[in-house]
């Protein structure tokens, strides 16, 4: 109860965050998920983690409502017409987007805005939409309070992607976070240009590989929260991880790993999952209830589980300690990751996942990017900051060996040196080599710029400061993003380009 | 095969041409201007000589540094080479643009101009275009600044034109020592209307790494670099980036 009265009691956070906290603390006085010992051991080891997900799932963690069937046919619950022009469509989203759950109360997903926007300019000048486009993307940007919130443009090259690459340039925002997805066979070097100037000047937004994600799922994909690659129409019910460097530490040695620790872990990952899905979908009223159901903006067959993992490289690195081999610089090394990713994948792709239609009943695995509380502990199958390799080329070569079995979102961030918002086409010719060799997403910003890239998120360096001075900063993210860039070094991944 | 001094190569420049690629500085130039910003690379080295400053220095084949450049495919779309003055290793340079060739990369040289380009029509025929350094037009100008003549500079920016190989033309600028605006006029007069295809790069120099008697000369004011891109742009540049 103390923490209860330490959040009412705060004077760091707004009235906003503090209701959610409640709320969270809240739930978690329930105990409704079966959860056996073994599991209960790994997850106190800190070997497998729910994320702070919540004891009694009430929402998916991620939803993508089908943002072109509103378009078309409004809602009857939020009593919306179809909108007719510019102005109707943006305040009906405005509208909707305040009634997307998701497992930080915010949207996660915004829809591909210039596809949705592009129909409803024709007639109005460059400087009407781009006034239209500032007021609805700052009404994004200061009511939707956490940078989790995720917008998508492209691939194709429409005046509306243009003017939004322009207005964000502009305006600096943090939220929404957004992705170019780009295809060489669709995109136009003008666009894709633009789109990588524009994140050289406000981090956003990241690209995304179309070709290589586009077939992910029977439907379209978006883009939803950090990178996650999921349905639209649907989403996702959960994400855990396995806490891989942790998994390592209880590890006598690499046998052990193999085949005592690791199928413990993915076992007990696997059924608690499905335990979060089945509570969700049979005892929670969310899919009963919501009008996103009912309206089919989203289905239940469109919802998958996420079965993330992070700090491959330490992971690594640990179980090799003693022959000092490292990850993303020893082949020894990078083979033994190939090899624990094999034997996820291959366990993934046995085990039964309840309700995940849309997958032919199996989850995805996902490249966690961490959390603020981690420390040692690197994103995903990212290489450690500060261990970079010397060559672009050299580190490249590597995200796209170990992109390759990540369905679910897996992406590279670098800071560039300034002289990069000077050519424009090297940036592209980057993006293509590394696309074509089966980088999966990619983000860029320059290393002085205010908008930094944390882990998938986008937080300002002014912000993070004024949390660390004990001051209320508006985004929610700031407070995970204060810590992470602290502990992870951030301010030492290594900069690109010369 | 011949082998060249190569002092450095950088695996992903943004700043050596259209694009990502890899450039290649070779040691050893034949001017000496008073405002270069990589002094080290000035020094023409015998053959595999070493002393305490040439440790950094390859003497490497083309095969040798195709192999360098081969890491960074599919990334970069070409090679330039630099230096120094690249143009004095004028077989090696061929050589290398074979095989960069073979593998689809563009070849750019950096050069300052003062080696006759069309004495070398095999290394032309692969070469796919010049950034040519313009240092002066008048030429005791050069003389005083470079230590060398312009003469050559001239012709070859006549030939390179003709030939369709100018992909850049530079001036670093620097009123009272450099005569950007005769240089303006000069190339105007030199290659008529193909400036209207031509990229011009206006650098505004910076006296960063300057060990010369330019060490302490200040950069010159935006006005004036203003002033040039308008003088530029009257004479028919349609294409004037400043760096």
């Amino acid at each position: 109860m103390s923490h209860i009265l330490d959040l009412i009691k705060s004077k760091k956070l707004t009235y906003e965050q503090i209701v959610l906290s409640l709320a969270q603390a809240a739930e978690n006085t329930l105990d409704v998920l079966h959860i056996p010992e073994k599991t209960a051991y790994y997850f106190e080891q800190n070997a497998i983690d729910d994320l702070f997900e919540g004891n009694a799932p009430y929402r998916p963690r991620y939803v993508l409502p089908d943002y072109d069937k509103f378009i078309k046919e409004g809602s009857k619950f939020l009593q919306i017409d179809p909108p007719k022009d510019l102005d109707e469509l943006l305040n009906s989203l405005m509208i909707l987007y305040r009634h997307v759950p998701s497992i930080t109360s915010f949207p996660v997903y915004l829809g591909n805005l210039d596809k949705m926007i592009d129909p409803f300019i024709e007639g109005y000048s460059d400087e009407e939409v781009k006034k239209k486009l500032k007021l609805f993307l700052n009404y994004i940007d200061r009511t939707i309070t956490d940078s989790f919130c995720h917008a998508n443009l492209g691939p194709e090259d429409t005046r509306a992607g243009r003017l939004i690459l322009e207005v964000e340039k502009e305006l600096q925002n943090p939220v929404p976070n957004l992705t170019f997805k780009y295809d060489p066979d669709i995109t136009s070097d003008e666009i894709a240009e633009l789109a990588l100037n524009t994140s050289l000047y406000c981090a956003n937004p990241a690209i995304c590989n179309h070709k290589l994600n586009k077939d992910t799922y029977p439907t379209d994909y978006g883009i939803a929260s950090c990178y996650n690659i999921l349905p639209i129409g649907g989403g996702a019910y959960t994400l855990s991880r396995l806490v891989l460097p942790k998994m390592a530490e209880l590890a006598e040695d690499v046998d052990h790993f193999f085949q005592t620790i690791l199928p413990e872990c993915l076992q007990a990952m696997g059924d608690y999952m499905n335990e979060r899905i089945r509570f969700l979908v049979e005892e929670s009223g969310f899919f009963k209830t919501s009008f996103l159901v009912k309206e089919g903006l989203i289905q239940e067959d469109r919802f998958i589980g996420m079965f993330g993992l992070v700090g491959l490289a330490e992971c690594v690195n640990i179980l090799l300690r003693d022959s000092g081999k490292r990850y993303g610089h020893d082949k020894e090394a990078d083979d033994l990751a190939d090899k624990i990713m094999h034997a996820i994948d291959e366990f993934v792709a046995n085990f039964p996942a309840k309700y995940s239609h849309i997958t032919n009943g199996r989850f995805l695995l996902h490249a966690q990017v961490g959390m603020d509380y981690d420390k040692g502990i690197t994103a995903g199958v990212r290489i450690p900051i500060g261990d970079e390799p010397e060559s672009l080329s050299d580190h490249l070569r590597h995200s796209a060996r170990f992109h390759k079995l990540i369905t679910t979102g897996c992406s590279d961030i670098f800071p560039m040196e300034n002289t990069a918002r000077n050519n424009p086409s090297a940036m592209l010719d980057i993006v293509k080599g590394a696309f074509a060799l089966g980088v999966k997403y990619i983000s860029f910003y320059e290393k002085d710029g205010d908008l930094v890239r944390i882990t998938g998120y986008l937080v300002k360096r002014s912000e993070m400061e004024k949390y660390k001075n004990n001051e209320v900063v508006l985004q929610n993210t700031t407070h995970l993003g204060a810590p992470n860039y602290d502990n992870n070094n951030l301010k030492n991944r290594k900069v690109r380009g010369i | 095969m011949k082998r060249a001094p190569v002092r450095r190569i950088i695996s992903n420049s943004l700043v050596d041409g259209p694009g990502n690629r890899t450039a290649i500085f070779l040691q050893g130039c034949n001017l000496k201007c008073e405002y270069c910003h990589n002094p080290e690379t000035q020094k023409i080295y015998p053959y595999k000589w070493i002393d305490e400053d040439s440790k950094e220095i390859r003497w490497m084949t083309a095969e040798e540094v195709f192999h360098e450049v081969q890491k960074d495919i599919p990334f970069i779309r070409g090679i330039t080479l630099s230096g120094g003055e690249c143009t004095l290793y004028p077989n090696f340079l061929e050589e290398l643009f074979l095989l960069a060739k073979e593998a689809g990369l563009s070849c750019l040289i950096d050069s300052n101009g003062t080696i006759d380009f069309s004495l070398y029509p095999k290394l032309m025929e692969v070469c796919d275009g010049v950034m040519l350094d313009v240092k002066a037009w008048d030429e005791d100008r050069f003389k005083a600044l470079t230590g060398g003549n312009n003469k050559t500079v001239k012709k070859n920016l006549k030939y390179l034109a003709d030939m369709d190989k100018l992909e850049e033309i530079r001036i670093v600028c620097i009123p009272e020592e450099v005569d950007a605006e005769a240089i303006l006029a000069g190339i105007k007069e030199t290659i008529g209307d193909k400036v209207a295809n031509i990229n011009l790069r206006l650098i505004k120099y910076r006296n960063h790494g300057v060990v010369g008697k330019l060490k302490d000369t200040k950069s010159p004011s935006d006005a004036y670099m203003d002033y040039l891109e308008k003088i530029a742009s009257e004479k028919g540049f349609r294409y004037i980036k400043r760096s």
